[in-house]
């Protein structure tokens, strides 16, 4: 069709003299092109590889002619393409990219209980010291509440909760990245991409995606092809980004290791990295399915191929590692979390306190709520956590926590060991904390990630088509999890 | 590493012609790049044919310093980065050859001429068919090897090519000797060591890119030779195209491009076959 339009505009185009000239040419032309496509099919692609393989030989030739090198730089480059056979090859490459992710995971999780449970215990005596104040004003009680229940309250679990994690996550990160192994991701993943339709270097921007989401959807610059594109653009927020790696690791170390804040057993701690683990292949997995679907449904099309450059492995500065991934990255993450989480805080303390026919407003809307959430394993304050944690993921868990807190009974989270008792007495099951991981994964974009999609696309139905695909799958996946839960009666 | 995966099979031509009326033809946005063959030409074209100015491209694999040699020669501030494909469409700029006034484009970094991204199509319809006076690649003198597939591609389709041997302070470094007049000789075209950051070689070069375009040096451009069936195949074809493909195209090179079932380059063809008409009846 498009190629029938193209030649309409050039016959258009030409003056009347040139039209004989050019139907003859274009004749002679299509001879050799009959010709061509004559030898294509007897030979098929090896006239291609023949050609880029004789291009190859060639240069090969010519280069080790004229180039000659240093013995030790030539062993070293050997060594580079040793490990790079032996990190993209077919047995091992995956692996080892398991294997790697399980072992930072679990060394986050392991590592974070120390540092979580100090801030805690410093930050709740904090909370003393401000309540005194407080009552040494002689200002009102509401006030205090307010700012301290309220506000204080969420900040210091978006910082207690998420800054170990991030702090020993984010470097961690950034070495794989400054040692070169991403690209080399990249390159094991490719074919997979390839098989569901969409760009090799989907799997780049999806890496990208671990770290934010928003960046992860910029860098689908890269993708040259606009179909391709959309498609990295709209499953790109199905991998967990750093604002919700803490919900996961929180989460599945509640899950997996009980008590693990109390005796921080390395055994619950590798269960609970390799459940992490474990979702964020189910990610890469509904990545690929969705991108599969939508390329033979919404944006159909064959995958283009591309050439990935394999940098050198480089030594990391790991000094700069360090100091770049907490100032750049940690520092970043947590401000942006708490510029979003002291109005969160303030607004959810002011729902939960303020009362309409004798139940509070936030008791309201979870109620209106929890019917759909129930349906899907979860509860209304759930889905309110997720929707008002729109503006940024980070906060849903604070969110929840301050829903919970200001219905159940218990008033101090000093432990981990305590929130699990909140959230059983708030009736989770396991089924619960796996469908609030697993809606977590699939969810709507968070609000800055919506507008990345917007400004990229330039579009407002792709953005809805981004959030609406996204929601979609979280809620089907949770739905069918708590319906396999129940028919199997393991609730 | 598998070289077949290295270079594509085509995809289905992707264009957008609805959106491309005369008008807006000189705007260049992403999505119309592959399909703005007929603006470059306009834009390019018309210059070389008044024979007033030379136009010289740069190409070269994706960061080789390309964008810092155009900086270099034009003394513009393009943004330089340190990441493949920074360089997505062409820039222009000036440049001042013993009081000729030559154009330089700064095409993309590219690979190889096989490839079906926008970037290679760029590059690769603009060598075919704006016919720049000269073309100077610029490669990494570090991985020679990988950068000569370029180069060697790039001689199927013109002999007007200088080599610029970039970054020879990194392969110094590295403890890499290139031995320049050796490559020079088995290529068939000048090849000039630069380090662009620091601006050594670049009088070199400049005096080799004046020589060229004013036909003082002439090449003798390396030939491919591919297996003889393909040779067979490609000559049959040769005297099939000798006729139609003129202006400097080489009649090979589109055999080539024929036998690699290039959709997208078929399509350039066709239009630059059926341009040339409207460049002889045009007063343009």
């Amino acid at each position: 069709m498009s190629e029938m339009s193209e030649y309409e505009e050039t016959y258009r185009e030409i003056p009347p003299t040139g039209v004989k000239m050019q139907i003859l040419e274009e004749r002679l032309l299509n001879k050799a092109a009959e010709k061509a496509r004559n030898i294509q099919q007897n030979w098929g692609d090896r006239i291609r590889d023949e050609i880029t393989t004789a291009i190859y030989r060639h240069a090969e030739k010519i280069s080790g002619d004229v180039v000659s090198a240093g013995k030790e730089k030539t062993s070293n480059r050997n060594k580079i393409i040793e490990i790079d056979d032996i990190v993209t090859s077919r047995a091992l490459g995956f692996p080892l990219m398991l294997f790697l992710l399980c072992f930072i995971f679990w060394l986050t999780i392991y590592g974070a209980n120390y540092p979580s449970d100090l801030l805690s215990g410093l930050f709740s005596h904090l909370e003393n010291l401000l309540s005194r104040f407080f009552s040494l004003l002689n200002s009102p009680e509401w006030l205090h509440d307010l700012i301290v229940l309220g506000i204080f309250r969420s900040l210091v679990w978006v910082v207690s909760v998420m800054l170990p994690p991030m702090a020993i996550f984010f470097p961690l990160f950034t070495l794989l990245e400054d040692l070169g192994y991403l690209p080399r991701v990249a390159f094991n993943l490719d074919k997979l991409f390839k098989l569901a339709g969409a760009h090799g270097k989907q799997a780049l921007t999806m890496a990208m995606g671990f770290g934010c989401n928003a960046a992860g959807i910029i860098s689908t610059r890269i993708i040259e092809s606009p179909r391709e594109r959309m498609i990295a653009i709209l499953t790109n927020n199905y991998v967990p980004c750093n604002g919700r790696f803490p919900l996961l690791l929180a989460v599945s170390s509640l899950l997996m290791g009980a008590g693990i804040a109390l005796s921080p057993g390395s055994l619950g701690s590798l269960s609970a990295a390799g459940l992490v683990v474990l979702l964020v292949v189910f990610s890469i997995m509904v990545s690929l399915f969705v991108s599969w679907t939508l390329s033979k449904t919404l944006l159909k099309g064959v995958p283009s191929s591309f050439t990935l450059e394999l940098p050198p492995y480089r030594k990391p500065q790991v000094l700069q590692v360090l100091i770049r991934s907490i100032f750049d990255r940690t520092i970043f993450v947590l401000f942006r979390a708490i510029i979003v989480a002291a109005p969160a805080g303030a607004i959810i303390w002011i729902a939960a306190n303020v009362s309409i026919g004798g139940e509070s407003i936030l008791h309201h809307v979870a109620a209106w709520l929890n019917p759909f959430g129930s349906a899907i394993g979860l509860d209304g304050y759930i889905l309110l956590a997720f929707i008002l944690g729109l503006p940024a993921n980070e906060i849903v868990i604070p969110i929840l926590m301050m829903s919970y807190l200001s219905t159940g009974t218990m008033l101090e989270i000093s432990s981990l060991n305590a929130v699990k008792e909140l959230l059983i007495e708030q009736g989770w099951t396991w089924v619960t904390a796996l469908n609030m991981m697993l809606f977590s994964l699939l969810h709507f974009p968070c609000g800055t990630t919506l507008l990345t999609i917007f400004k990229e696309t330039g579009s407002y139905k792709w953005t809805a088509a981004a959030a609406l695909i996204t929601t979609f799958t979280a809620v089907l996946i949770c739905f069918l999890v708590y319906r396999c839960a129940m028919l199997m009666n393991v609730l | 590493m598998n070289f077949s995966n290295l270079f594509g099979i085509p995809s289905a031509p992707r264009r957008h012609r609805g959106q491309f009326s005369r008008r807006n033809r000189e705007r260049f946005s992403l999505p119309h790049l592959s399909s703005s063959l007929r603006a470059n030409r306009k834009s390019f074209l018309s210059p070389t044919l008044n024979s007033k100015e030379y136009i010289i491209a740069l190409a070269g694999n994706p960061n080789t310093g390309k964008s810092t040699l155009f900086n270099a020669l034009t003394g513009l501030r393009q943004h330089t980065g340190n990441w493949p494909g920074k360089t997505v469409v062409q820039y222009r700029g000036s440049c001042n050859l013993k009081g000729k006034k030559v154009t330089l484009v700064d095409l993309p970094g590219i690979y190889s001429l096989l490839t079906n991204t926008i970037e290679g199509e760029i590059a690769r319809d603009f060598i075919c068919f704006a016919r720049p006076d000269a073309i100077v690649i610029v490669v990494d003198s570090t991985c020679l090897e990988r950068n000569l597939n370029l180069v060697l591609q790039i001689l199927e389709i013109t002999p007007k090519v200088i080599l610029c041997a970039n970054l020879m302070d990194e392969a110094k470094k590295k403890n890499l000797h290139i031995k320049i007049s050796e490559l020079e000789k088995k290529l068939g075209i000048p090849v000039i060591p630069t380090a662009a950051r620091s601006g050594k070689g670049l009088n070199k070069l400049k005096s080799a890119m004046d020589d060229l375009i004013c036909g003082r040096i002439t090449t003798q451009p390396y030939r491919l030779h591919y297996s003889a069936e393909i040779e067979k195949a490609i000559s049959e074809m040769e005297i099939e195209l000798a006729p139609i493909v003129t202006n400097g195209l080489s009649p090979r090179w589109v055999a080539l491009q024929l036998l690699t079932g290039d959709s997208t380059f078929i399509n350039g063809i066709e239009k630059y076959l059926a341009g040339k008409q409207i460049d002889g009846g045009d007063s343009e």
